[in-house]
């Protein structure tokens, strides 16, 4: 009975001279690796190059401006209530004359500061914020540290720059809900 | 010799019954049974005389007028200025009536509030929030302009957010029954009318600072906490101090080692008994100057409550309101016409199970 067909028939042949000292099975063998040269790579060189993480990806957190440049947090708290590893700290400040530029609404943060080793990631801050203000990036992750003091970002860090502004690349993939149509603006 | 003894009258409230004396109001016979069964009051506070009647937040329906009239009455009534009478059935969260015209008044007083929850200091202590979250919906349907006022200054220690306001009268009767003198009122009329001192001027009365603790949003705040931290960040704790003029009851709010605020206290229909002075709210705000009687007792659900456990805390009952909220029961949803037993030919089954096939009860 025949259970597959990739079973091979046993012979007690005698090998011949250049089959004794593996010479076909060597060349065979060589065949093999030289294919593998021309081939496409399987892996990148990591630091150097990077790969694309998809548009759910989770890393580097930015405070983001709206369409006019102005900050969007209002030092709410909501990010850092629903933080699991407490990771989130702020302290709110009100808005002076003459900074309706910088910030959008009369309460902003003066100091939000996340801290990179209690921060797991998770995302509840970006879901948790109801202004759209913190995202986490997709393209981006957080550096490896080697001293301490780098653990902390403030908002030097996180406030995202006019020259660099991120977007979503992938727009059907929604991680928090788009701002709705009527005006949330405080009054 | 005639009977002094006042009779008592019998209410049934949501299938509870309960003994109140005559000229009990329902929402205070439903208060009496306490818990979940008391309506939501936005405008009504019970040390203050006259208060209620003007929010409809507490409406309920009464199922029998009394025992002698059993009619119905026509209308739902709001249940914070409707005396009880003697056999009256009243249903509060039982109707499916009473609590989509609660949903239609969490609109109506979100029509002209600003969605600034997140600016405001009142948020996560705000009557308006609780009210909305428990009965409204989770979004809103108006989009024309929301009104707006001029901004006014009404001194050192008292923040006025007139676009927040919801017109309960409160802090004009606290005005007028804490203090000699009230400098403050509502001017206007309709859709103009806000809370104002008319011509620019300070409220400075000694317990002035008691209006802050008694609106129910956040239309007068602390000037001294503004946006110093979120509520939820902070620990309250009871405390006294001898004070010459006031009972010197109040809760702390700690963030750390300061107190960032001092309040009176609150019980649990959120409403103040012993109101507190101006030097005790404003000017002691060190530990030293108080005598620290221990934590608050904070309700577990409250947001306050958050990242604050303790060993004796109970058991959030949130979890059981949502899970009984969402149930449904198996077969509303489920499509029979899929359940393997019936592809089958009858005469397979039916010596086994006979009324396999039997249309559901």
């Amino acid at each position: 009975m025949q259970l597959t067909n990739r079973s091979k028939q046993v012979s007690n042949k005698q090998m011949t001279l250049a089959e004794k000292m593996y010479l076909p099975a060597i060349a065979q063998g060589l065949a093999i690796t030289i294919k593998h040269f021309f081939g496409k790579k399987v892996t990148v060189a990591y630091p150097e190059v990077k790969r694309y993480l998809g548009p759910v990806f989770r890393g580097h957190h930015v405070l983001k401006r709206d369409e006019e440049g102005r900050e969007r947090c209002t030092a709410c708290g909501l990010c850092s209530l629903a933080c699991p590893a407490e990771a989130i700290s702020m302290v709110a400040a009100e808005r002076k004359k003459g900074e309706e530029g910088l910030y959008r609404e009369e309460k902003y943060a003066a100091v939000y500061e996340i801290n990179m080793l209690r921060c797991i990631f998770c995302g509840l801050c970006e879901e948790a914020c109801p202004k759209q203000a913190v995202y986490l990036r997709h393209d981006r992750m957080v550096p490896i540290f080697t001293e301490r003091d780098q653990v902390i970002y403030g908002k030097d860090q996180l406030v995202e720059k006019m020259d660099d502004r991120y977007i979503r690349t992938n727009p059907d993939v929604q991680a928090t809900p788009t701002e709705p149509s009527y005006s949330r603006s405080a009054t | 010799m005639e009977n002094t003894q006042p009779q008592l009258f019998k209410v049934t409230i949501d299938g509870i019954e309960v003994e109140v004396e005559p000229g009990t109001t329902i929402l205070q016979a439903a208060r009496k049974i306490g818990g979940d069964m008391a309506p939501p009051a936005m405008c009504y506070y019970q040390p203050l005389k006259g208060s209620g009647g003007k929010c409809r937040a507490c409406l309920v329906r009464v199922a029998a007028g009394s025992a002698k009239d059993p009619r119905p009455m026509p209308k739902l009534v709001a249940s914070c200025i409707t005396p009880v009478q003697d056999g009256m059935v009243v249903e509060n969260s039982t109707n499916e009536q009473v609590l989509s015209t609660r949903k239609a008044i969490v609109e109506f007083l979100l029509i002209n509030h600003p969605l600034d929850c997140p600016v405001c200091d009142q948020a996560g202590e705000c009557d308006l929030q609780n009210f909305a979250f428990n009965h409204g919906m989770a979004t809103t349907r108006y989009e024309e302009k929301r009104r707006t006022f001029d901004k006014q200054d009404i001194g050192p220690y008292i923040q006025l957010h007139m676009t927040r306001c919801i017109l309960c009268y409160r802090c004009v009767f606290t005005a007028d029954q804490i203090t000699q003198k009230r400098v403050h009122g509502v001017l206007g009329r309709g859709d103009a009318a806000e809370i104002g001192t008319y011509i620019e001027k300070a409220i400075d009365n000694d317990f002035s600072g008691n209006v802050i603790d008694v609106c129910p949003v956040g239309a007068l705040t602390d000037k001294t906490f503004r946006f110093k931290n979120r509520v939820w960040f902070t620990k309250p704790v009871d405390a006294h101090r001898d004070c010459p003029t006031c009972s010197g009851n109040v809760t702390l709010w700690y963030r750390g080692e300061d107190v960032i605020r001092v309040t009176a206290r609150k019980n649990e229909w959120n409403e103040v008994t012993e109101f507190i002075c101006n030097t005790c709210r404003f000017d002691k705000k060190s530990t030293s100057d108080w005598v620290i009687e221990g934590p608050t007792k904070v309700s577990r659900s409250s947001v306050i409550s958050v990242n604050k456990a303790r060993r004796d805390a109970i058991i959030p009952d949130f979890q059981k309101k949502l899970a009984a909220a969402t149930y449904t029961d198996v077969h509303e949803e489920r499509d029979t016409s899929q359940l393997g037993i019936q592809q089958l030919p009858p005469e397979r089954f039916a010596p086994v199970l006979p009324h396999a096939n039997d249309p559901e009860p």
